[in-house]
């Protein structure tokens, strides 16, 4: 065991630590901090296993902006404060399939790994990656913001009632509209 | 550095979010589940980058951003979708949501009601 195993060992046990909280708490608010805690933790892993860019793009995007957007979502839905306990639905069919689907892929990749050790690879600092996805991975990354245009105007499209829906809202609009 | 580490870290989270899909009402909930499966898919991506010599360096960690970038995406629809639902229906509990198209007068009684 070296360093960087007990390192990502410690990591793993906080990420997944988190990960149980993130769908077991009772509290709507606290779930999203969790999966803050758990992120974190797995950006940390990031850093350990040398994809430093990815970790950094974990930290902003994932930290800064998903959580960000799903605790908005929470107060926009005007979430409890304290406990609810109408969160879930009753739970032997949910626990017995991401049981077995937790557990398979787990028997499955330490049959494949057991306890061998690889040697870590060069950094993956912005540079190098960068360069490889500007050299390898060019056409990939613009259909990427394609899709991301895409995403953008569906979001503009379903919060948008008065769009695309002929006589649910204002008949007289969406007559004058055509 | 033992790969297996970070692969059942990986593995355990995709158990974890698929649990928590599963079982959660919330849609808000739910997202966040999947959001935890994502990083599973990342974090395999990643440690995968490590032990497998491609012939293409650090191609795991381009897909890793790219994955990134998706939910990032998804996370923008699926909140606009979830909003629009609390909007509608005054609620964001998934299996509160009438899977076949309303008739007129039920949709008209419902907007009445609110």
């Amino acid at each position: 065991m070296t360093g960087a195993d007990v390192l990502l060992l410690a990591l793993g046990a906080v990420a997944v630590g988190s990960g149980v909280l993130v769908v077991t708490t009772k509290h709507l608010v606290r779930a999203g901090l969790y999966l803050v805690v758990c992120l974190g933790a797995l950006a940390a892993d990031y850093l350990v296993l040398t994809a430093e860019l990815v970790a950094w793009v974990q930290v902003l995007i994932y930290v800064g902006a998903v959580v960000v957007l799903l605790l908005f979502a929470v107060m926009l839905t005007r979430a409890p404060i304290g406990a609810s306990d109408d969160l879930d639905r009753p739970g032997w069919p949910a626990a017995l399939i991401g049981g077995g689907v937790g557990l398979g892929l787990t028997a499955l990749l330490v049959d494949a790994y057991r306890w061998t050790t690889v040697r870590l690879p060069d950094a993956g600092t912005a540079e190098r990656i960068g360069g490889e996805i500007f050299r390898s991975w060019v056409l990939p990354f613009e259909v990427l913001s394609v899709l991301l245009l895409a995403a953008l105007v569906g979001a503009v499209v379903l919060s948008r009632p008065d769009i695309g829906r002929p006589g649910a809202g204002q008949p007289g609009r969406t007559e004058a509209g055509r | 550095m033992r790969p297996v580490i970070p692969y059942v870290t990986a593995a355990l989270l995709f158990g974890l979010g698929t649990y928590g899909v599963l079982r959660r009402r919330n849609a808000v909930l739910v997202l966040m589940a999947v959001e935890l499966m994502l990083n599973a898919v990342n974090l395999i991506l990643v440690t995968a980058d490590t032990t497998v010599r491609a012939a293409l360096p650090h191609s795991g960690q381009v897909f890793a951003l790219f994955v990134i970038v998706l939910a990032a995406a998804e996370i923008g629809v699926g909140l606009a979708i979830v909003l629009q639902l609390y909007r509608l229906r005054a609620t964001v509990a998934v299996d509160e949501v009438p899977l076949t198209e309303p008739s007129p007068t039920v949709d008209a009684d419902a907007r009445e009601a609110r």
